[in-house]
């Protein structure tokens, strides 16, 4: 079976800025594939030459068997591409931008109806409204729809959570699920590693490059030191303290605890607690845990992170 | 006793007929990072402009900084330091320029502008960087200048608007390195997110839903007293139930 999307030594340079070096990757049919990464990893190069919108310097790649370059044509009437930035019309209403992204592609809102049903009935109340007058998670649902209403077999998605409440992002990844499950392929892109547990392949993008890809729980494997997770009133303190302790690899805040590495292969969490109990506090709580996705971003995008951004700490 | 930072009673603004903020009631004390979260749509921004002197307000009282929130707005600008993901700095500018430029728009005086620009640079190991337009710094440099620039003149109070969207997660926590550093140099922090792991980096939480401030305490408090594991699942079942997330 052919994959729904490959790509082969893609690389984009703008000006002295490499945007790409040689990204290489596969995703098969129905597959939800993640590129995790922040803000200028790459990722909307990625989606804008995918979607032949840019052409790359070097390398090709393909959607549905079809070659973005050669084939621009076909494959723009056979995917949906939602840009980061929101690009609906602003002064259309819900339901002219609708019937606008229809007639293009030569279809009708009626037609496709069943597909964006679920996304268009919580649209619905606000049909008349202007789209540039919906919140944030409101305008994705109808870029959304927008992107759906020609029925496409692969949806490119860049970003479309990004700004959007912790509320809106669950209902718009329920969605994704289902899209899914009707056998459309999904690429999205997201800066929230929770969402990353939520595909089922993801893979992790910096400076340009693929650092790793693989299922959720596959890449947490690549965490091999011993995680540790610290926990005491004073956080804050509990950061300095931590980083001061001769042995440290490294500690951050990870939501209620500190999440802690040392330079050492075996650490004792015994005696991590007793030294900073001589550091002054009294309620210490030392615990091994399973590092989760975000722990891995971390860790890996450290280790190759040039050294002046990675000098404090 | 010492006065709050922030203190409004029963802070309300309507827009003709559409109440967006409703009567809300809280104090910010000194020193204190206080996270203002809420749903898109439930009333956020409208607060933040009036507790800004941006906006005024329909009923209700408030004083920001000492100073009243209807009389005394431009009182208000001159003392709270302001950042938002939106509006931050000018990329066109260097990160110099972008340090005299807002120096003088507060007042500061040439020699003063010019100490803190290098002292700046030098905590922001941004030395070399000094005169790179910005366009061309990472995302996480801009975040963590942008920051310093808000507290240029030394304000007892800042605002920081979604301050850490779209960058990684070790940049973010490089940022709230700076925010508990501000912090424990008596500054006061009121500070918007929508990634939840930072609501509990936040001394206490407050979450607006349609309108209305429906929960508002520490996040281990608030945490048990809702039954919930994580902020995330806390807000998700405050949040979700509300009436106008299309508004």
């Amino acid at each position: 079976m052919t994959p729904a999307v490959t790509t082969e030594g893609l690389s984009k340079r703008f000006g002295k800025v490499e945007a790409l070096r040689e990204i290489t990757f596969s995703v098969p049919e129905a597959e939800l594939f993640g590129l995790i990464g922040a803000d200028g990893a790459g990722k909307t190069t990625l989606f804008r030459i995918l979607a032949t919108l840019l052409l790359p310097d070097n390398g090709k790649s393909s959607l549905l068997g079809l070659d973005t370059v050669a084939s621009y044509r076909e494959i723009r009437t056979r995917i949906g591409y939602m840009p980061g930035r929101f690009s609906l019309y602003q002064d259309l209403s819900v339901e002219e931008n609708l019937d606008f992204f229809a007639t293009v592609f030569g279809t009708t809102v009626k037609e496709n109806h069943e597909l964006i049903r679920e996304i268009y009935d919580q649209l619905e109340p606000f049909r008349k409204r202007r789209a540039g007058q919906l919140s944030g998670g409101m305008k994705q649902k109808l870029a959304l729809c927008c992107a759906l209403v020609h029925r496409p077999e692969l949806l490119l998605l860049d970003e479309p959570t990004t700004g959007v409440d912790a509320v809106s992002r669950q209902e718009f990844w329920q969605m994704l699920g289902r899209l899914k499950q009707q056998g459309i392929t999904i690429l999205v892109s997201t800066p929230y590693m929770d969402e990353a547990s939520l595909c089922d392949r993801v893979a992790f993008m910096q400076d340009g490059r693929i650092m790793a890809i693989n299922t959720p729980s596959g890449i947490t494997r690549l965490f091999t030191k011993p995680l540790f997770a610290v926990r005491a009133r004073d956080k804050h303190r509990l950061i300095n303290e931590l980083r001061a302790f001769r042995h440290a690899a490294s500690a951050y805040a990870f939501g209620n605890s500190v999440h802690y590495t040392d330079l050492r292969n075996a650490p004792e969490p015994q005696e991590l607690a007793a030294w900073l109990m001589s550091r002054g506090f009294d309620d210490v709580e030392v615990q091994r845990i399973e590092p989760g996705i975000e722990d891995t971003f971390m860790a890996l995008t450290e280790s190759s992170r040039p050294q002046q951004e990675s000098s404090d700490g | 006793m010492v006065e709050p930072v922030i203190h409004t009673e029963k802070l309300t603004k309507r827009f003709r007929n559409f109440t967006a903020v409703d009567e809300i009631s809280f104090s910010v004390s000194a020193g204190e990072i206080f996270g203002f979260l809420g749903a898109n749509g439930a009333g956020k921004t409208t607060a933040m402009k009036m507790l800004t002197g941006l906006l005024s307000p329909t009923s209700g009282s408030a004083t920001v900084a000492g100073f009243d929130i209807y009389r005394q707005t431009e009182a208000i600008k001159r003392n709270i330091g302001y950042m938002s993901q939106r509006f931050s700095l000018y990329d066109d500018l260097t990160a110099r320029e972008n340090i005299r430029f807002f120096g003088g728009i507060y007042g500061l005086d040439k020699a003063t502008i010019r100490d803190k620009c290098d002292q700046m640079l030098n905590s922001l190991d941004l030395f070399r960087e000094g005169d790179t337009r910005l366009s061309a710094l990472p995302l996480g440099w801009k975040q963590k200048l942008a920051f310093s620039v808000a507290l240029l003149h030394e304000p007892k109070l800042v605002f920081l608007d979604e301050p850490t969207g779209g960058v990684d997660p070790v940049t973010r926590r490089r940022f709230w390195d700076l925010i508990y550093q501000a912090a424990a140099n008596g500054v006061t922090v009121f500070v918007t997110t929508h990634y939840m792991d930072e609501a509990e980096y936040c001394d206490r939480v407050s979450i607006m839903v349609d309108g209305k401030i429906a929960a508002l305490d520490t996040p281990e408090e608030l945490k048990r007293s809702f039954g919930t594991a994580t902020m995330n699942e806390l807000f998700i079942r405050l949040a979700r139930p509300a009436k106008r997330s299309g508004q």
